[in-house]
């Protein structure tokens, strides 16, 4: 299952994080988001110890959403030692996702 | 399982491929359905208030719906992008990013991608203030100025739920008269927070890190400048047709998908459902896409019983 960020827990588990982390940025109203739900769980399964990978409720979690200028979802974008190195915006395939986190 | 030779692909997961799937499955028909994302589109929309026996309702939700009767009845959904098909013996192979398909028929339910304005500044402000999803992206611009660019149904609902947060909406249309509905005429005129901007078009859309402004066009050849923090485009959609294309379809002058009653195409063995189609009089809905989608089924469990 994926992990649950928030702006409390953002620094920590995302930015000081030693492996690769993937946020999907999500809101409750938006049905794409909901499909990428069960995509996102998958991607935190078959991903294993290479990369974190979870969630973030941008309706509940306003200060990271507005820090990396997330004004389209869902929005995924994978961080690298603190860094934002991949964004990508919209509906994605589990390996797209997949092929991103091992690519890096 | 690759290899194997189903007796039917379902191309797309949204209402047209899924509507189909429920007939093939209680016509015995064995069929996979192979689509990116289960009910399509359909998870964009706002709310659904006219699809019949269910009053209100948002896509979402009906999308789960049906993708669960689907697969409660036994279909396999393949959640993959397809690539290309190519005609075998005895049917048609199809590659996907994960692997290869065949069967007998194919019924092609892949539907339409919003069109662009294709103006500077789309590209770059795109996820930055610039959004084909209002009801995705319409709540980040609680108490902000937006535009809406489009005047048929979907442009109209967008303005009407972004009026729901925003502070101000302009619905910019290039025509003298809306062609939504006329159930949404009213909504529009009497929501003191909509100002509908006829006969312009967009130039052009500006901003430092996000969008700041949009540059209309008018008539007479002048240029006028609205400051907005957010722009939806909702000026219709184009066909995705390309995979067919490859094999030699025929299209009308739109791209859309030449289809007989039968939801035949003119590719022997090919099928077509849902909005990327001609039929229904071109009429593109959540209920006559599930309806081609029904009649295709029927059509290919007649062509299989004759061989």
């Amino acid at each position: 299952m994926a992990v649950e960020f928030n702006d409390a827990n953002f620094e920590k588990e995302v930015l000081e994080s030693d492996k690769p982390v993937l946020v999907d940025f999500w809101a409750p109203w938006c049905g794409p988001c909901q499909m990428m739900g069960p995509v996102i769980d998958e991607v935190a399964t078959e991903i294993g110890e290479i990369a974190k990978v979870g969630k973030l409720n941008v309706d509940e979690n306003q200060e990271s959403a507005q820090k990396y200028g997330v004004m389209s979802i869902p929005t995924m974008i994978i961080f690298k030692d603190g860094k934002n190195v991949k964004q990508i915006i919209g509906a994605q395939s589990k390996d797209t996702l997949l092929g991103e986190l091992k690519n890096l | 399982m690759e290899g194997e030779i189903k007796d039917l692909i379902i191309l797309g997961a949204g209402p047209a491929g899924l509507g189909a799937s429920i007939y093939a499955s209680r016509y015995k028909i064995d069929h996979i359905i192979i689509g990116k994302e289960p009910g399509g589109y359909l998870n964009e929309i706002h709310k659904i208030e006219n699809y019949l026996g269910f009053e209100s309702l948002t896509g979402f939700e009906l999308a789960s719906k049906m993708r669960s009767h689907v697969e409660n009845l036994g279909a396999k959904l393949q959640q993959e992008t397809a690539l290309r098909i190519e005609k075998i013996d005895g049917g048609f192979e199809v590659t996907t990013d994960k692997g290869s398909y065949k069967a007998k028929k194919i019924l092609y339910t892949v539907g339409t991608s919003a069109r662009r304005l294709d103006v500077p500044g789309e590209k770059e402000f795109f996820g930055k203030g610039i959004s084909y999803c209002s009801t995705c992206d319409g709540p980040f611009f609680k108490n902000k100025k937006v535009a809406i660019v489009g005047g048929g149904d979907s442009a109209a609902m967008a303005a009407l739920m972004l009026a729901e947060y925003a502070e101000s909406v302009t619905l910019i249309h290039r025509g003298d008269e809306l062609s939504c509905m006329p159930v949404y005429l009213d909504s529009l005129r009497d929501n003191s927070k909509i100002k509908i901007e006829y006969n312009k078009g967009v130039s052009r859309i500006e901003g430092e890190n996000a969008v700041e402004r949009v540059i209309l066009s008018n008539k007479e050849g002048g240029e006028e400048v609205v400051e907005i923090n957010g722009i939806f485009i909702e000026i219709g959609s184009v066909p995705n047709q390309k995979m067919l294309l490859e094999l030699g379809v025929e299209v009308d002058d739109k791209g859309f998908l030449k289809t007989k009653p039968d939801q035949s195409t003119s590719i022997e063995g090919i099928y077509a459902a849902g909005d990327i189609t001609t039929n229904s009089n071109g009429f593109r809905q959540v209920i006559t896409a599930a309806a081609e989608g029904a009649v295709a089924a029927v059509e290919i469990f007649r062509k299989l019983k004759e061989k």
